[in-house]
Formats: structure tokens, C-alpha cells, sequence
């Protein structure tokens, strides 16, 4: 047949560019953010893998990055921030103060933002190589990838 | 201007007022009473003396001493490069000292600071309100008998 063709259905290609096109809104607080900029450049490059759009926009953006340390003052500025991202929406908790309050274990800081939103993936690490971070970011692909795509969303809460 | 000369103007002018003059790391402390605060900042302030910098102003919390709160004061001199260190004692019922908003402008974000975390009133502040911590946080965090646990989140934790 002249041109070929794929079969394929229909949540995997709904999957497929997904996946490929995660808009990210970086919430960066802390020093983590040295390593979130380092991957993002050119040396590291998330653009390779379709993340390379930064929407500082919540409603625009798929893929919530929290990098870096998250008071209890800061608290209600993420949640709104996350409330305000339209599903579908990611979560990427990135290193060890967004994970789990970090070495700040004291009256100042949210031990870990799942306190707050719900999270996809977390990058350990203080703060985490750029390597760890394109792993994370592909696993969090795939979980795209196989997510159930229903045409109405089941709100996460 | 000598930093000898500085101490020894200090001492005949408030004789009664210094407690105590020590040297620690080639640096002075003055220890000075309480109500003597404005008189002694103003004197070091102005010319010759011309302190014209407030670099910090902090609190320590010496929890089971007498006189629980130390502030303490680091001022600078830019025309004659010296240092001097400041500190007095308040107690640990109601502890208040003068503000000293009106002579350093940066004092009243330190002074707010204090309040926050030591819960230390500065009379004359005009606007003593919680600088870290929100509005319906409980207790001063710094001190030594706030519970090492204790966590007031600003917002309900999910689970
Ligand atoms: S995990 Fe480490 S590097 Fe990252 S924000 Fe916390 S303290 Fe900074």
C-alpha cells in the first residue's frame, strides 16, 4: 500500500503525545533550582525529550516541578498553584527538602509536599545529579504512557 | 578614631550605665544596662564616635538564667573601620526593650525578627508584627522551651 500505516489504539497514541509534550512549571525555591537550571540547559537538555517548554502559567502547564525547600508559609501558594493546573497534571518532587522536608526537620518546613498535593514521582538526592533527574523525568513518561486515558477525568485528590 | 579611645569615652560617659567591657577574638563587648539603651546608641551614633551602621541586632536565649534574654547589637563604623559589639540582659517575664527603629531604619526588620522568634516587645516599634512566621502561629520558635516537634501548618496536611 503507497504511504504504509500504523494500527494502533487509541490511549496509546494519546499516550505517546503525552508524553512527548509535558509543558513544566518549575515552583523553585531552594538550592535545588542550581540543578533543575543545569538540566534544563543546553548541557543536560530536557528539550530532547519534549520538556523544554516552561509555562509559567499553572493553566498552561502538565508536569508541576517543586524544587527545593517548602515552608509552612509557602504551603497555600503551592496548593493553589497545584489547584489551578487543569488534569491532566503531574507532580514531580524534586529532592530531598521537597520530598521529605529534607534537613530541615523543624517548625518551619512541610515534611514533604504529599502533605500537601499528591505526587507522582520523587528525586532523592541533596540536591540530585542531572542524571538522576532525566531518569526520574523518563519514568514519569512511561507512567504517562500507561496511564488510563479516559475522555473525563476522575479528579485526583 | 582608636578603638581604645571609643571604650574609654564610653566608660567616663555612662559610668554607671557599663556593666562590663571584655575582649573576645580582638573584638570589644560592652555590656550595658537596659533603660540605658537610646543614650548609649546616640552617643556611639553620632560624630566622632560615628557608628552609623546597625550590622545585626540579634537575641540569645540562655533558658534557666536569671536574666533569660541577651540582645545583642553589632554596630560599625564606616569612617574609622571598627567594630564594637553590644549587649544587655532582659528578664524572662514580659521582656522589653526600647526600639531603636528611629535612629536605624534597618532595625525595624531585625527588631520584627526578634519579636517573631524570641517574642522579645521593642517599645516604640511602629509596626510589631511577625516577620517569618504567619499570622496565627503560636509560640516564638527559637526559644528553648518551644517543642523541637511542635509543627502548626498553615493549611490542613492531606491524610
Ligand atoms: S534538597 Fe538539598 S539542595 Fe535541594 S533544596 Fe533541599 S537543601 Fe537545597
Amino acid at each position: 500500500m503507497k504511504g504504509g500505516f500504523i494500527t494502533t489504539t487509541f490511549n496509546s497514541m494519546l499516550g505517546w503525545g503525552r508524553k512527548y509534550s509535558l509543558y513544566q512549571y518549575p515552583f523553585i525555591t531552594a538550592c535545588c533550582g542550581m540543578e533543575y537550571m543545569s538540566v534544563a540547559c543546553a548541557h543536560y537538555d530536557l528539550d530532547r525529550f519534549g520538556m523544554g517548554w516552561t509555562r509559567f502559567s499553572p493553566r498552561q502547564a502538565d508536569m508541576l516541578l517543586v524544587v527545593g525547600t517548602i515552608t509552612q508559609k509557602e504551603a497555600p501558594v503551592l496548593k493553589t498553584v497545584y489547584d489551578q493546573m487543569t488534569e491532566p497534571k503531574w507532580v514531580v518532587a524534586f529532592g530531598a527538602c521537597a520530598l521529605s522536608g529534607g534537613i530541615y526537620d523543624n517548625y518551619a518546613v512541610v515534611q514533604g509536599i504529599d502533605k500537601i498535593i499528591p505526587v507522582d514521582v520523587y528525586i532523592p538526592g541533596c540536591p540530585p545529579r542531572p542524571e538522576t533527574i532525566l531518569d526520574a523525568l523518563i519514568k514519569l513518561q512511561e507512567k504517562v504512557q500507561k496511564e488510563g486515558h479516559e475522555w473525563r477525568w476522575s479528579k485526583k485528590k | 578614631m582608636e578603638q581604645e579611645k571609643v571604650i574609654k569615652d564610653l566608660k567616663n560617659k555612662f559610668s554607671d550605665k557599663i556593666k562590663e567591657i571584655s575582649t573576645q577574638f580582638g573584638e570589644k563587648i560592652v555590656v550595658f544596662e537596659k533603660d540605658s539603651l537610646l543614650d548609649v546608641f546616640r552617643f556611639l551614633k553620632d560624630k566622632p564616635y560615628d557608628f552609623a551602621m546597625l550590622l545585626d541586632l540579634t537575641c540569645v536565649d540562655y533558658k534557666g538564667q536569671q536574666n533569660r534574654f541577651e540582645m545583642v547589637y553589632h554596630l560599625f563604623s564606616l569612617s574609622s573601620n571598627l567594630r564594637l559589639r553590644l549587649k544587655t540582659r532582659l528578664p524572662e517575664k514580659e521582656p522589653s526593650i526600647e526600639s531603636l527603629t528611629g535612629e536605624w531604619k534597618n532595625a525595624n526588620w531585625l527588631e520584627r525578627e526578634v519579636y517573631d522568634m524570641f517574642g522579645i516587645q521593642f517599645s516604640g516599634h511602629p509596626y510589631l508584627k511577625r516577620l517569618f512566621m504567619y499570622d496565627g502561629f503560636e509560640g516564638h520558635p527559637l526559644r528553648k522551651d518551644y517543642p523541637l516537634r511542635k509543627r502548626q501548618p498553615k493549611i490542613p496536611m492531606r491524610k
